[in-house]
């Protein structure tokens, strides 16, 4: 049982103040000299590391502790569609084989799917040791309860340490059904990965909604899960194949659903910014809809892709595909020009692996100029007219 | 048709940091509103309320007396209901026992066609609450709504968008929805709605209620993640600040631009 235990005696009304000043949710109340803490916790303990001594205290009392040697194997989850793997899926292999190295654990892959054989192999060329296939007419498009019922089987049979997901729409669907099946943790979106010896994740993604990053783990429960956006690590170089295909039974799999499939629509693909070069994105310093224009002379001559925050979502002037960040898309081109954008942690998170990042803003606390390689001081509606001025000479 | 509309109150701005020395988290205040999601949620359950007769929609939330303000705010947008379910044992829950908190409750209100959540939180962004609730129900759900298309007597048709593609999907009651910014603009809260449910008792439900009561399943006990440190985000040592007139600060980007070979 874990909780903050208030020790009532030590309080007085100048600690109680001291307290509900300190906490950052707002989670102490103090009535009728009674100190209590309300359901606003989250038991972050800077009551307990900051707070007068001998009041607040940290209990957790041990529950039964699992064993941990009992559970081996880093499994990446191959996203299929159409008989294609996602290329996150080689991505989070790289990773599992890197995490492996240090705990000496095998790299699983999993695929469901009708054909998936090509994809099976093409996993094993990027060096897994085992590939677990499901193959059946009956998983030929996603679902998430059938499928859902494969990654349980899965895991009752084999045991695994680790479970990961790309943070892909399926994925950010897929995994928390997983998660809520097996009671276990899920961590979405984590921007790094690391593994302590006994085989515990190290998941560290940005955290309370602010500027603040965390590094979650999962002490007591497996298998564990995470997600990781696309993007976010490299896909290793691929080898010759030692690994071998373990086409697993299917018959004992419930493949019942309520949701029936009924038309799928496949989009454009230059629409996607996940996958661009170049990169121009715009910021809420863009007053009105119509300013937007400004930057066009720029896009045309880098032949860039336009992309935004969140609050041009808000404002409707944008498809929400264009979003970047870990509400949006993880993006990683080879420049990205930031303008008017305060680079809320979301943000950043979501394309601070660009390998040159150039950001306009006037105001010079704005935590994009933090990792930005070039960090421009200047407003938007100055600098963007005169290199207009400038581009137009070179036509 | 019955239908729960899941909504959380969250902080109004983004300005939390982590102090580098001290390693205390700083929050700017405390100001709060509707996850900006979730009035999208609620917009859906009304859109499916014109499409059929007879529907009432219940909003809930999960967190301290004082997220009773948000149920306020869908009364007012036109929510018939409204139910909290608070209880301290909740503190520090993470998404599998939040989800399994907001699961006990929809199963204390019993009755329900369908669950609607927003697509994500902003304070949370794991956008993994909504699947784990459905799972927690054993029932179906449908992720990222950008359309509600038919309503029928047993089942529902929608649109979702999906990273390169858009699916049509039907899913057979009870079921839950995740819906997607925009997919109609949010309504205001009315004053004529504030009039009429001025005499409105927002329930509050705790532990001690839900059908589920041990306290080992909520809060800190019941949730297999833990934070084991929290830290500020990295800078890089290499940055170049630029300062200048308007015109050096536009020469100055230019020449990286060309030296860069982009232009």
């Amino acid at each position: 049982m874990g909780y903050i235990k208030i020790n009532q005696e030590n309080v007085t009304k100048a600690i109680a103040d001291k307290l509900i000043q300190i906490c950052p949710f707002n989670a102490f109340e103090y009535e009728n000299t009674n100190l209590s803490i309300n359901a606003a916790c989250k038991v972050c303990k800077i009551c307990i590391k900051n707070g007068p001594l001998g009041v607040c205290e940290f209990i957790d009392e041990p529950t039964q502790k699992i064993d941990k040697s009992l559970y081996k194997g880093i499994t990446v989850y191959i996203q299929q569609r159409l008989n294609k793997a996602h290329p996150v899926s080689w991505e989070l292999i790289g990773k599992a084989k890197e995490l492996a190295k240090k705990t000496n654990e095998p790299v699983y892959a999993i695929v469901i799917g009708n054909k998936i054989e090509e994809i099976a192999k093409e996993a094993l060329a990027f060096g897994v040791d085992k590939v677990f296939a499901y193959q059946d007419d009956v998983f030929k498009d996603f679902n998430v309860e059938i499928y859902t019922n494969v990654v349980e089987t899965f895991y009752k049979q084999h045991k695994v340490n680790i479970i990961l997901f790309g943070g892909t729409t399926e994925g950010r669907s897929f995994a928390p059904r997983v998660a809520a099946r097996l009671k276990t943790g899920l961590t979405a979106d984590c921007t790094m990965l690391d593994i302590k010896p006994d085989g515990d994740l190290l998941q560290i993604r940005p955290a309370f909604g602010g500027n603040i990053m965390a590094k979650i783990h999962t002490p007591n429960h497996r298998p564990q899960l995470a997600t990781i956006r696309y993007k976010m690590f490299n896909a290793p170089k691929k080898i010759k194949a030692t690994g071998r295909i373990m086409f697993e039974g299917i018959k004992n799999i419930r493949k019942q659903t309520s949701i029936k499939l009924l038309k799928t629509d496949d989009l454009p693909k230059h629409t996607d910014i996940s996958d661009a070069e170049i990169i121009v994105a715009v910021g809420r310093a863009f007053k009105k809809q119509k300013d937007l224009n400004l930057i066009k002379p720029l896009v045309d001559m880098l032949g860039a892709e336009v992309a935004c925050t969140r609050p041009l979502i808000e404002n409707g002037w944008f498809n929400p595909r264009k979003q970047i960040g870990l509400s949006g898309r993880t993006v990683k081109p080879k420049l990205i020009i930031n303008l008017g954008i305060s680079g809320a942690i979301q943000y950043i998170e979501g394309m601070k692996e660009s390998d040159l990042i150039i950001s306009v803003n006037n105001d010079l606390d704005n935590k994009l100029f933090q990792i930005s390689h070039y960090a421009i001081h200047g407003d938007i509606y100055d600098v963007i007219p005169e290199l207009n001025q400038l581009l137009s000479e070179l036509l | 048709m019955r239908i729960v509309t899941c909504i959380k109150q969250v902080p109004a701005s983004s300005k939390v940091d982590v102090d580098p020395i001290t390693g205390v988290l700083i929050r700017d205040g405390f100001n709060v509103k509707m996850n900006p999601y979730d009035l999208y949620a609620l917009e859906a359950s009304f859109s499916i309320k014109n499409k059929t007769n007879n529907c009432t929609i219940q909003a809930i939330t999960m967190g301290p007396i004082s997220a009773k303000e948000v149920l306020e705010e869908a009364l007012y947008m036109g929510s018939d209901e409204a139910t909290l379910v608070s209880d301290r044992r909740f503190a520090g829950a993470d998404v599998l026992a939040t989800s399994y908190t907001l699961s006990q409750l929809i199963r204390h209100i019993k009755e329900y066609d369908i669950v609607i959540c927003g697509k994500q939180t902003t304070d949370g962004d794991t956008a993994q609450v909504g699947p784990e609730i459905a799972e927690f129900l054993n029932i179906p759900h449908v992720p990222y709504v950008v359309e509600v298309l038919e309503v029928t007597d047993n089942s529902i048709i929608v649109r979702s968008s999906f990273d390169e593609h858009d699916e049509v999907t039907e899913v057979l009651y009870p079921c839950l929805l995740t819906i997607e910014k925009g997919i109609q603009v949010p309504r205001l809260p009315s004053y004529n709605r504030k009039t009429q449910m001025k005499d409105y008792d927002i329930k509050t439900i705790t532990l001690a209620q839900l059908p589920d009561k041990n306290p080992d399943h909520y809060g800190l006990n019941g949730s297999p993640t833990r934070v084991e440190e929290i830290f500020p985000p990295n800078k890089r040592t290499d940055s170049i600040l630029v300062e200048g007139t308007r015109t050096e600060l536009a020469e100055t980007l230019f020449k990286i631009l060309k030296d860069n070979k982009y232009v």
